[in-house]
């Protein structure tokens, strides 16, 4: 038997790079790890629909129990791997075992960044959420009439923000920075969803930072501000960012830039090893880029399997992500990184509205709110290398359809 | 539960009988039925669970609502009247007998 190609992590991008090898007539073993006891699912709806118990955890799986098996795919579960040796092809696992691979293709993730222990990060009642055990120790303590904190006023922190109001709970959000959401979005959609979640009685408190978190016992009580301001707790919630992956390859001398450094066919500085989705700084306008998106991971691996199976072609992506907080659909297509110019465009429903980012007068990205005919015509003009003029965009009259030809 | 049928471009048929509330992205994903991918999980974000709905059964199915048809827009193959993205059709017992095809993309 030839060695198998061997995909570290089972996430989106490691089922999406299996089942793209396979697609592809890759005949030989293929090997796919994963950390977890299940099979991998979708992480998305765990800051959503899955915390909140309106989604079983069947619901969430990317591919059925017995594709694996149908598709000639060994999935191997609750399985770590704990060193990685590029001269001799070989991964070491968590039971001492080691595997020789032909290929090997790092889908590690990231995971979350937490709160340092000195300040209490360490405390019961203190939670981030990345993985399924993570939402399910959550979940039961969304309860109405609950105090909740959500220390980091990003994508993750709101969503989960909105599912506890949801509940009932009593929800404050803390954001160091300036405005929520200010990493990632104009301060024309920080103002969106700081009304958003005003109008569901969420306290926001932005430009203040954490001080520290106060324990009764070892379980958190209480969440004390810079500015002196002590908030009640019975749970923090801590969505400050995520730290990628990549220890493994750090470890066994592969370069790292903003994550694992790959080239634009997703390759290493090993030329055998690979590395894909949210652990992977790939080239991208410029500059080392490292996306957190399903898109990213799917496309990404997907392209990678190409690129193992012999194909040049440059991975080259119109990034696009959603978020959903109460009954507002986000939905954002390209990246805004580095805009010098924002229009607001009003959408036909109450409620929904579109920002547009622009650099040096064109088009990079469109976060649409309620306004899904925004965020589809914003794609479809980024997927074609078209910008939509900013006065045209800020023009809830003029017609986008025919703004992109 | 409702079986479903979807009818692939080169005229293969994939049948399932589907938990009554499941969608049908996910109930195609999960019989591995081809080119209903489904992307963002049935959040109404990537268009990719794009189906058509045989003619005799649209009136049951129902129309797409303002998101939905909005989302239409940037489907990989042709939007026909009879298009639906299929992660917003949930699994009722008069879809029973249901016949989806999958366009070829």
């Amino acid at each position: 038997m030839p060695d198998p190609i061997v995909i570290v992590g089972a996430g989106q991008a490691g089922v999406a790079l299996a089942a793209k090898l396979r697609a592809l007539g890759y005949l030989d073993p293929l090997i796919l790890i994963g950390e977890e006891p299940v099979p991998p699912y979708q992480r998305p709806p765990l800051s959503k629909k899955y915390v909140s118990g309106e989604l079983e955890v069947d619901r969430l799986l990317i591919r059925s129990r017995s594709w694996y098996a149908e598709q000639g795919i060994e999935l191997r579960l609750s399985t770590r791997v704990v060193a990685l040796s590029p001269g001799e092809r070989e991964v070491t696992l968590s039971d001492g075992s080691r595997l020789r691979y032909r290929q090997l293709a790092l889908a590690t993730g990231a995971r979350p960044r937490c709160l340092p222990s000195e300040i209490g990060g360490a405390l019961r009642g203190v939670a981030t959420i990345r993985n399924l055990a993570d939402a399910d120790a959550i979940a039961p303590h969304l309860q109405a009439g609950r105090q909740l904190v959500v220390v980091g006023g990003g994508y993750i922190g709101l969503e989960a923000a909105a599912v506890a109001a949801g509940k009932g709970m009593q929800v404050t959000v803390i954001e160091a920075a300036e405005r929520i959401l200010q990493r990632v979005a104009a301060p024309e959609t920080s103002s969106y969803f700081r009304d958003l979640h005003r109008r569901h009685a969420v306290t926001l408190h932005e430009a203040v930072g954490l001080e520290r978190l106060a324990a009764v016992e070892d379980r958190v009580a209480s969440v004390l501000l810079k500015d002196g301001t002590t908030l009640q707790a019975d749970l923090v919630i801590v969505g400050i960012g995520v730290v990628p992956n990549d220890d493994l390859a750090r470890e066994a001398g592969l370069r790292i830039e903003n994550g694992i450094a790959v080239d634009a066919q997703c390759r290493s500085s090993d030329p055998e090893i690979f590395a894909v989705g949210d652990c992977a700084g790939f080239p991208w306008r410029g500059t080392a880029t490292r996306l957190e998106s399903v898109q990213n991971a799917i496309d990404q691996a997907e392209h990678a399997a190409g690129a193992m199976l012999g194909a040049a072609a440059a991975y080259d992506p119109v990034p696009w992500f959603w978020s959903d907080q109460y009954d507002v659909k986000l939905q954002i297509a390209g990246l805004n990184r580095g805009y010098d110019q924002v229009v607001v465009r009003p959408g036909k429903r109450p409620g929904s509205q579109s920002v547009w980012y622009y650099r040096q007068g064109a088009l990079i990205a469109v976060d649409a709110m309620n306004d899904a005919l925004a965020y589809a015509f914003g794609k479809k003009a980024l997927e074609g290398g078209k910008s939509i003029p900013p006065a045209i965009a800020a023009d809830a009259a003029a017609d986008l359809k025919s703004a992109i030809g | 539960m409702p079986k479903v049928t979807w009818i692939l471009g080169n005229g293969k048929e994939i049948s399932a009988e589907v938990p009554v509330g499941h969608n049908l992205m996910e109930a195609a994903v999960a019989k591995n039925v081809p080119n209903v991918i489904g992307e963002c999980g049935g959040c109404l974000s990537c268009a990719t669970c794009h189906v058509y709905v045989d003619p005799d059964w649209y009136a049951k199915t129902g129309v797409p609502d303002e998101m939905e048809s909005d989302m239409l827009e940037i489907t990989l193959a042709e939007r026909k009247p009879n298009s639906r993205l299929s992660c917003q059709i949930k699994a009722v017992p008069e879809l029973d007998g249901l016949i989806l095809r999958v366009p070829q993309i």
